[in-house]
């Protein structure tokens, strides 16, 4: 797998080497000649009759065709995609032409130029069907893929949170050079946290500290606006959780819900073992501001994906606004984590 | 005896939501003063505030933040521009993309943050030819609609919060918003006003937008005039606004939508 390079437009070109992908082109292209003889005859038995006619040819040639993709194999992964792909096609035409002449001149049928043309598209097309066949498949599999999609899904800092943290952090250097030191320690903690390996699994204790020092970052600069409760009855269950699932959620609760208030707010969290399931519930002010419904979303869906990556439906997250008796709104997470000590 | 005049400290108002932004310009100001006397005369944690400290102050300059609850950077800039004589606006952002690229195309002086002290000092020096951006410009940037409306009375800036206005009447050159207390007198036309506020506003007819969530119900007129048969009846104040025959469709729909 020397050459496999990064193809923008879909799947590299099957490896012909491989058993599977053999035994697939196989079974595929006889499928559609199955399928053919079903459309062309009348009845059941005349269709199996045109079948075997239309084997005896194809066997042959689809098995030369195997043979030529596997011993060219290495130089076709060297190709470009679209250039490799056409060449299985044409070889697959042109093949078809030539056994279909060497075929007529044996048998002394007279298949005219029409007859070669006829045989040289339906292997042409046969040939495309599968590649376009086994592309996705490759795609629809691809481990990659997973980890590529893991990978962007990181969760991401949000620049107006670092360039304010670190404006915030300048300004107590005078004042109080200590609590400066811990705020960049806090701050390198992070980021140490968000370049962590996503597919890493962390332990939930791990994931709530880095929370709390986010969230004392975002108290320096926020100072009083900015109130936390904690409610975590149970000792914690020894759950490893994808890394950031929660500082995301809690960032997104500063950004939209304290930030747009001059009066601030509390945001509460809250951690609950019930059964085999952790209950994880988060909620702040919700400010009725059309402006900051938006954007809201992103990091929601990411959280989202990145669960059903992890665990697939076994996990939940549920968001929703809530009226308060005292009128004001919430806005609320929660999510549900599977604790039966399994990752992925 | 030739008295030498010293110049004048340029007046630096500082607004920002965040207490340590404030601090750290305030020190940076501070160690600029040998190069370049200055003074902070006021500072406000949001557009709101800072409206009400340019009254009492004489400010030359206004650093300012623009993601600030209350009201906005962008928009405290707005209300500032329709002044007799504003003080210079220098923005100090973290991070907007939107605005800085605006900045940048209209070449309007900005900060980021965290802020450098030769960066400000080039601002502040450059002042007197700096552009600043023309209210439309600013309309521009807002993505959002105004948390208020300016008026201008006897020389003082009024602020009218959006949300306390109950309708908006076009007379003559005027538009006149109407709060639960009294009427003020704002310079801009119904159109802009109904184009911004939409969400919030709902034309009744010709000259007169009401918000929707005033309108308690609606009451037949006594007189049988083809043009206006319904009235809308708004809540905290005794007055009636007629209902164009037009709008009167979209209107009932829209009431009846809410629930009101």
């Amino acid at each position: 797998m020397a050459s496999i390079k990064q193809n923008p437009d879909g799947q590299p070109l099957p490896d012909f080497r491989n058993a599977g992908v053999m035994l697939r082109v196989l079974l595929g292209v006889n499928l559609l000649a199955l399928l053919a003889a079903l459309v062309r005859s009348d009845g059941l038995a005349d269709c199996l009759h045109d079948y075997v006619a239309m084997a005896a040819w194809l066997q042959p040639l689809l098995l030369f065709n195997l043979a030529l993709l596997a011993l060219l194999g290495n130089r076709l992964q060297g190709l470009a995609l679209w250039n490799a792909r056409s060449i299985v096609v044409l070889l697959a035409a042109s093949s078809a032409v030539l056994l279909s002449a060497l075929w007529s001149s044996l048998t002394f049928d007279e298949w005219g130029w029409q007859g070669l043309v006829r045989a040289g598209l339906l292997a042409g097309t046969a040939a495309a069907f599968m590649l376009s066949y086994l592309a996705l498949r490759a795609s629809a599999l691809s481990p990659a893929l997973i980890e590529a999609r893991l990978q962007s899904l990181t969760a991401r800092i949000r620049p107006h949170f670092l360039f304010n943290s670190l404006t915030a952090v300048i300004s107590l250097i005078r004042l109080d050079p200590r609590r400066a030191e811990s705020a960049l320690e806090e701050l390198a903690e992070l980021f140490r946290a968000l370049l962590r390996d996503p597919r890493q699994l962390v332990p939930i204790g791990d994931e709530l500290a880095l929370c709390r020092q986010y969230l004392d970052l975002e108290k320096l600069r926020l100072g009083e606006r900015l109130q936390v409760e904690w409610s975590i009855g149970d000792p914690l269950p020894n759950l490893a959780v994808p890394p950031l699932l929660l500082q995301p959620l809690l960032e997104n609760a500063v950004y939209h819900g304290i930030e747009p208030s001059a009066e601030g707010g509390t945001i509460r969290v809250g951690l609950l073992l019930r059964g085999e399931e952790l209950h994880i519930d988060l909620a702040n002010p919700s400010v009725a501001l059309a402006e900051h419904s938006r954007g809201n979303h992103m990091a929601l869906d990411n959280i989202r994906e990145r669960l059903a990556l992890h665990y697939d439906l076994e996990a939940r997250l549920e968001t929703g606004e809530v009226q308060l008796a005292d009128g004001s709104r919430e806005y609320r997470v929660h999510i549900v984590l599977p604790c039966g000590g399994r990752s992925r | 005896m030739s008295a030498i005049i010293a110049p004048s400290p340029v007046s630096v108002l500082i607004v920002d939501d965040e207490a340590p932004a404030r601090a750290r310009l305030r020190d940076l100001l501070a160690d600029l003063a040998a190069e370049l006397p200055n003074e902070v005369v006021a500072e406000a944690e949001n557009g709101v505030v800072a409206l009400g400290l340019i009254a009492a102050h004489q400010v030359d300059v206004a650093l300012v933040d623009i993601r600030m609850p209350r009201m906005d950077g962008i928009e405290f800039a707005r209300h500032l521009s329709r002044m007799q004589q504003p003080p210079a606006v220098i923005f100090v952002t973290a991070y907007d993309a939107y605005a800085v690229a605006a900045f940048e195309l209209n070449a309007v002086d900005y900060l980021l943050k965290p802020v450098r002290s030769p960066r400000l000092l080039a601002a502040l020096r450059k002042l007197r030819q700096q552009r600043q951006l023309s209210p439309a410009q600013l309309a521009q940037l807002q993505h959002s609609a105004r948390s208020h409306l300016s008026c201008h009375e006897r020389g003082r800036l009024l602020l009218i919060p959006v949300a306390g206005i109950i309708y908006l009447k076009a007379e003559l050159k005027y538009v006149t918003a109407r709060t639960r207390e009294r009427e003020f007198l704002v310079d801009e036309s119904l159109t802009h006003l109904e184009q911004e506020f939409g969400d919030q506003f709902i034309r009744l007819h010709r000259s007169v937008l009401v918000a929707r969530d005033a309108m308690i119900g609606f009451a037949r007129s006594a007189a049988d005039d083809a043009e206006t048969q319904w009235q809308a009846m708004l809540c905290d104040i005794p007055e009636r606004l007629p209902v164009s025959r037009r709008q009167w469709p979209l209107v009932k729909s829209l009431v009846r939508r809410t629930g009101g």
